[in-house]
């Protein structure tokens, strides 16, 4: 089900999404692209695809002139500062399906692309058109940021623009600003290189593997999938008695640590019992609502007893 | 916002305006409560009310209650007395499903209604009037389901309990019993006493004077066949914001008639805009600066939070204190501190001047910024199955545990 460029631009044809279409020579690079597509068609961009180490993968894309420092990035995405680095070349073929050179913001209409996070450049709204990849590297499309946006919304997802180049500070009191991009769901790409990825030709449907049991768990409509790196784990908190009670462990000791220097016990008992309580029932509350859930839900699948 | 003409309550702006579908203070001040559970006939919550709360249900009473939040009520006496004698009752609560975002103020009644599931151990039923909406919003019918179904999702992540709570939207329930009891409530109620009660006037459609009933029958529990079976006697008691007193005193007056009990009421006042003067109203989710959503980030809030109470200058700030009786920060910590002795603290401090407006800001931006952190967390952990089941008829056993 890998899209091919043609596909893609019937779509646009569809959504009566205006563009402009620049076929040349396959390119790998944008100095390469810049020799056939002139700066008076649109700005030009650059494409990274970035992984992080929970394999969660990330396009961003970028006026060409524009800065992206991958330490800053990383911290403003709560990833710590090495957190995130270009993704290997599988992923590029098993995820976005395209080939190298050929990343581009298109490659999210993808099932298999659904968890990966799509940052745009702020600075492209400035532009009367930007040029990308239709999904093949031997042809470019310029649109305005607009049509962008229409495309993503037929496909489910809300335009992230960011300014790429500040560089808040993150720290204690002041939270990675663009944490709430990191996707919910990591993604595990075989190592392997077990298949060329030419989008050309809608080649085999490859989707990769997720190693998480989200059974239940559709993927959110509202923000196309870009949600707190925090709600991945929650999931998980809801459903595995483990990690329920790592939870617990992991806030009654930090309450502890926080607040056990010098109090006797028994005021300290008092101090956990009145600021955990409340936060304990909450957390229960949802584990026994996700167990019902899933035993309703096998009861709604189960066949009837056999007579 | 549809504006609805009035008979029973006057109209004109000089007179302040609360009905389910607008709400506005007199010549833009403050709402004023006093006058409004004269006029609407219902009682004060005193102490002594909460302080048995707390002696029935052996825990803190909830912030809301402590600080006036839920200040009136109609019977809510009597379900107590009832309570003590060990006769239970059930609650009942809903949501217009008008908008996705969510913000603060909707929750409210939500947080309240979670705590008193909890404090009682009793069952719940939380209407989605899809219908209403679509009718008063002009959306299409699917658009209203859609809502309804993502508003779930966010009323089911501040904690309600599974197997004691039974959601429904009326596109999906109205029919069977609950049906014939919304006929017997119609035949109950004279157009011009629809007209006078809601403002419904000749240019309405009939959708919506036939809707009243539909939000009245929750309030009966054989209009739930499947949860309360013989149980035609027991209690309801409904917390909602003041302005759904209309749609409930019709049905109190309703109620003997179809030889049922009247629905008891535990009613709050609204939640504060962000923006000090000009909308004196309730926070609104048709104006988005007003409010705060529960998708907001960190940042969102703390931009959002405008401190008024403060003075022009720190010299003076320190000299005279805060103007506490309109600082919106102020007001919202008494929402959502917890902690009584904080709140004391942080109003005695910055009300003499030493506490400066920028302190009081970043706490409010804490305790805010956790709220929607953690019903951001208990959202993701929704699913579709999960909705599915709180949506399901079924029986809850274990109701009253």
């Amino acid at each position: 089900m890998g899209f091919s460029k043609d596909h893609l631009l019937a779509r646009l044809q569809e959504l009566q999404i205006d563009y402009s279409k620049y076929e040349h020579p396959p390119v790998l690079t944008v100095e390469e692209q810049a020799k056939y597509v002139s700066s008076s068609e649109g700005a030009l961009s650059k494409n990274l695809f970035l992984k992080d180490k929970k394999n969660r993968y990330y396009i961003v894309s970028a006026m060409t002139d524009t800065k992206v420092d991958m330490k800053v990035l990383s911290q403003r995405l709560g990833l710590g500062k090495g957190g995130i680095r270009m993704a290997p070349e599988e992923a590029l073929s098993e995820l976005l399906q395209v080939s190298l050179g050929c990343v581009t913001p298109f490659a999210v209409v993808n099932e298999s692309a659904r968890d990966v996070s799509l940052l745009l450049d702020q600075k492209f709204k400035n532009q009367t058109r930007c040029i990308f990849h239709p999904l093949s590297n031997d042809v470019s499309i310029s649109l305005n940021t607009l049509g962008l946006d229409k495309f993503l919304q037929s496909i489910g997802r809300d335009s992230v623009y960011i300014d790429l180049e500040a560089n808040p500070v993150v720290g204690k009191d002041q939270p990675p600003d663009l944490a709430v991009y990191v996707p919910s769901n990591s993604v595990v790409v075989p190592e392997l290189p077990t298949k060329t990825a030419s989008i050309q030709t809608a080649s085999k449907n490859v989707s990769a593997e997720k190693t998480k049991p989200v059974a239940s768990a559709k993927p959110s409509k509202l923000a196309g999938n870009v949600k707190s790196a925090v709600e991945d784990s929650a999931l998980l908190v809801f459903k595995n008695p483990e990690k329920f009670v790592e939870e617990i462990l992991d806030k009654t000791t930090a309450l502890l640590l926080s607040e056990g220097k010098g109090e006797n016990v028994e005021a300290l008992a008092e101090t956990f019992r009145k600021r955990l309580t409340s936060e304990f029932t909450h957390l229960a509350v949802m584990y026994k609502n996700t167990a019902y859930s899933q035993g309703f839900y096998a009861g709604t699948q189960s066949q009837p007893k056999r007579p | 916002m549809e504006v609805d003409k009035k008979e029973e309550i006057a109209s004109d702006s000089s007179e302040q305006v609360v009905n389910p579908w607008e709400v506005s203070a007199k010549d833009g001040g403050k709402i004023d409560y006093d006058k409004l559970i004269d006029q609407f006939g219902c009682q004060r919550l005193d102490e002594s009310l909460i302080d048995r709360v707390e002696r029935l249900t052996s825990r803190q009473p909830h912030v809301f209650l402590r600080r006036g939040v839920f200040f009136a009520h109609r019977d809510f006496d009597l379900v107590l007395d009832a309570y003590e004698r060990g006769d239970k009752f059930y609650l009942y609560t809903g949501r217009g499903p008008s908008s996705e975002a969510l913000h603060l103020g909707h929750l409210i009644p939500f947080m309240f209604t979670k705590y008193l599931q909890e404090a009682f151990k009793v069952p719940l039923v939380i209407q989605l009037t899809d219908d209403e909406k679509c009718m008063w919003k002009n959306l299409s019918v699917e658009e209203s389901q859609r809502l309804a179904r993502e508003n779930a999702k966010d009323i089911i992540a501040c904690g309600f309990d599974v197997t004691k709570t039974f959601i429904f939207s009326d596109f999906d329930y109205v029919g069977g019993a609950f049906y014939k009891n919304m006929v017997k409530v119609a035949k109950c109620v004279t157009l011009n006493k629809a007209m006078g009660i809601f403002g419904f006037s000749g240019e309405d459609h009939i959708g919506k004077l036939s809707f009243p009933p539909v939000q009245a029958v929750p309030s009966f529990p054989s209009s739930f066949p499947h949860l309360f079976p013989g149980k035609d006697k027991l209690r309801c008691l409904i917390p909602c914001a003041i302005d759904q007193d209309p749609y409930f005193r019709m049905t109190r007056d309703v109620a003997p008639r179809l030889g049922y009990s009247k629905p008891a009421l535990i009613e709050s006042s609204f939640f504060p805009a962000l923006q000090a003067s000009g909308e004196n109203g309730k926070m609104s989710a048709s104006d988005p600066n007003s409010a705060i959503y529960v998708t907001d980030t960190a940042k969102d809030i703390k931009n959002k939070i405008c401190v008024n109470g403060g003075q022009d200058s720190i010299e003076k700030h320190r000299e005279i204190g805060a103007n506490l009786e309109v600082d919106i920060p102020v007001k919202y910590l008494s929402f959502f501190l917890e902690d009584d002795a904080e709140l004391e603290h942080i109003k005695k401090e910055y009300g003499e001047g030493r506490m400066l407006t920028g302190e009081v800001k970043k706490r409010l931006t804490e305790v805010l910024t956790g709220m929607v952190e953690r019903h951001r967390m208990a959202r993701a952990a929704v699913t579709e199955e999960m909705v599915d089941a709180f949506m399901a008829v079924r029986p809850l056993p274990n109701m009253f545990e």
